[in-house]
């Protein structure tokens, strides 16, 4: 199996500031990680590469030199080699420009790692939520996408993903290549061992600057970004619930319907 | 953030091991204790990262860091376990050194590999019933007959034992020697007829770390199982001794760590006469005397961890170490506690269980007598 899985690296905030004149994130001084939905992703397909023989993970990220962190720290928990795509007139691409730009990456790595039979991505990114940039990588590719997958295993030449749904999972397959987006699973990523840290520490990852790929000038950055941000705010705090822990749960029950009756809800 | 003049490879360790310990062992740490339970789901996951053979050669199994390394890792899983740190100090520094040391090609292939990876665990046993401090004493005897070792006596406290698949056991091979001499060290794999692992001991610290009298009757082994020189065990086991100290000294830096940031947030959380705790200067300098002690101590590890990593002789700091950080350990855990107050003697806090453990290091691995005994003795012969 050839996989590659995208990685985002986001500020550890979950208070993000935002700079009330220019309405953007302010990172200075805030501490990047790897977008926990993409490590999740990248847990899903190590663990594919567990138990298929052969199987060979490439990263991909795009953003500032700075991002190589985020990739090392991938490097040590099941990725095989890295690719980052940077470049400033890559800067202020929306999610249009982001996945095309992308895509087109992955059309210059597949010229040097083989055809991808899978490419993971987070459901999204804890900095921007849109949830939009792994089903457009999809969409430019002309390949099934499966969304909010917690869990992955290959069937033959196919991959069956069981997915979160509204109303619980569902298992469906798909024919590779495939694109799959991932939730937050019932486990947590691998640690890294000493030895596979110290590896990625060393790891050269290569970077893919505009001249690397073939990319139309027009569809990058933030020109190519059909996207304008209006405003950006922080919402007001949710205020905490109320609990209700009587004795019995019919008692809970019947207590839950007078407070909602009450508040006129139902 | 004082980085201590740490390089990036051991920065990086330092930061998975802190991940590690905040996330998997701080979750579980004070039930295991509660329950005097081993923590074998934990130890598995440390071996599986490598934390049991952190200075072990890559060609053994191992990691291939320096001991310093090692000592990150110490302080990190300390910060919430002192049995878990102790675990991998008796595995590491005092099980698996003596077979990297002394052993054969053959011995470090068999038994230190698979103790490199964590795919077994090690026991050192030295101490017995009468002789903990007066280790020359020991009374355990192993005597050739044919081309077998035959060992009969009794250890106590041995560190591992329940889930130990290796031990190193000291005997007397010579009879006639006096004190420290003519004590061989043996390769005793578990399980063997006539080999004993008694109940773990109820003690107040390390609940989750085993001590447990060891029984050998008539156990017989191969002769090639003999570490080491005929008659030379001891110096082997006090070099040994030497790295265990500066791990112990570790898990004192961590604890202490552990119990100075509970301490502190309790303070900053805790209103008393309208205001957090931590704004009366009664509360702050304590604060501050705990940090300043923690720091010293620190230097002082990393100073002799690195003496060590450069092949100088370290002995004496290993054992000025150890005597300092144990006892600034017990002090920190005091004053924490008493900042804490009535919740500080409640489990749920955790501090009241790190008092507990604080207690084991000035005991452990050298008494604080003993080891200002050694200190003593290394300074009548500089001055």
């Amino acid at each position: 199996m050839n996989i590659l899985v995208c990685v985002k690296q986001v500020p550890d905030t979950t208070e993000i500031k935002i700079d009330p004149v220019t309405n953007t994130l302010i990172r200075a001084g805030v501490p990047s990680i790897v977008n926990p939905f993409d490590a999740y992703a990248l847990e899903i397909a190590a663990r594919i590469k567990d138990v298929v023989p052969g199987t060979k993970i490439i990263l991909l990220s795009m953003g500032p030199q700075q991002a190589t962190a985020a990739l090392k720290e991938c490097l040590a928990v099941g990725g095989d080699k890295a690719y980052l795509v940077s470049d400033r007139a890559f800067g202020g691409a929306d999610t249009l420009a982001t996945s095309y730009t992308l895509k087109t990456a992955i059309d210059k790595i597949e010229t040097l790692e083989g055809k991808f039979d899978m490419i993971f991505c987070g459901k999204q990114a804890i900095d921007g939520d849109t949830a939009q940039v792994g089903p457009e990588i999809a969409e430019h590719m002309d390949c099934p996408q499966i969304t909010y997958a917690v869990e992955a295993k290959v069937e033959g030449d196919e991959v069956l993903v069981k997915r979160e749904t509204g109303e619980g999972y569902e298992i469906l397959a798909a024919k590779m290549p495939c694109v799959i987006t991932v939730t937050k699973p019932s486990f947590n990523p691998r640690y890294p061992s000493i030895k596979s840290k110290m590896a990625a520490n060393r790891a050269v990852i290569t970077t893919l600057t505009v001249n690397d790929i073939p990319v139309d000038a027009a569809r990058i950055g933030l020109k190519g970004s059909p996207t304008k941000v209006k405003k950006s705010f922080t919402p007001p705090q949710k205020q905490g619930g109320v609990t209700i822990a009587e004795a019995t749960g019919e008692e809970s029950a019947k207590k839950l319907f007078e407070l909602l009756n009450s508040a006129n809800v139902i | 953030m004082n980085k201590y003049f740490l390089t990036e490879d051991q920065l990086s360790i330092q930061e998975m091991a802190k991940k590690f310990a905040d996330e998997v062992v701080a979750a579980t740490v004070t039930d295991l204790d509660r329950r005097h339970e081993f923590p074998l789901e934990e130890v598995k996951q440390c071996a599986e990262m490598g934390f049991l053979g952190v200075c072990v050669p890559e060609e053994y199994g191992g990691a291939g860091m320096d001991h310093l390394s090692d000592v990150l890792v110490m302080e990190q899983i300390a910060r919430h376990s002192s049995s878990l740190a102790s675990i991998i100090d008796a595995h590491a520094s005092l099980g698996s050194t003596p077979l990297l040391l002394a052993g054969t090609e053959e011995q470090k292939q068999k038994y230190l590999v698979p103790a490199a990876m964590g795919e077994t665990l090690c026991a050192f046993a030295l101490t017995e019933p009468q002789s903990g401090s007066d280790a020359g004493q020991i009374r355990t005897k192993a005597v050739l007959d044919g081309d077998e070792w035959v060992i009969n006596g009794t250890k106590a406290f041995i560190t591992n034992s329940t889930y130990a698949s290796t031990f190193l056991v000291a005997a007397k091979t010579d009879m006639e020697a006096k004190g420290s001499r003519g004590i061989s060290i043996f390769i005793v794999p578990a399980g063997l007829p006539g080999f004993e692992v008694g109940k773990p001991e109820e003690k107040m610290s390390n609940r989750s770390s085993y001590s447990c009298p060891l029984t050998f009757t008539d156990v017989r082994i191969p002769k090639e199982n003999l570490l080491g020189e005929l008659n030379r065990g001891f110096p082997l086991f006090m070099k040994c001794v030497d790295d265990g100290r500066v791990a112990i000294s570790a898990v004192a830096v961590g604890m202490a760590q552990g119990v100075l940031e509970r301490a502190a947030k309790y303070s900053k959380e805790r209103v008393t006469f309208g205001k957090p705790i931590c704004e009366n200067q009664a509360i702050a300098f304590k604060l501050a005397e705990m940090a300043t002690e923690i720091d010293v101590a620190r230097a002082m590890l990393y100073n002799t961890a690195r003496m060590s990593d450069n092949g100088l002789p370290f002995s004496k700091e290993a054992t000025m170490t150890k005597m300092f950080c144990s006892e600034m350990c017990v002090r920190v855990c005091d004053m924490g506690l008493q900042i804490m107050g009535g919740y500080g003697l409640c489990d749920e806090y955790q501090v009241e269980r790190m008092y507990r453990d604080a207690k084991l290091l000035t005991i452990g691995e050298g008494t604080s007598e003993i080891c200002r005994m050694v200190v003593g003795r290394h300074v009548l012969k500089e001055y």
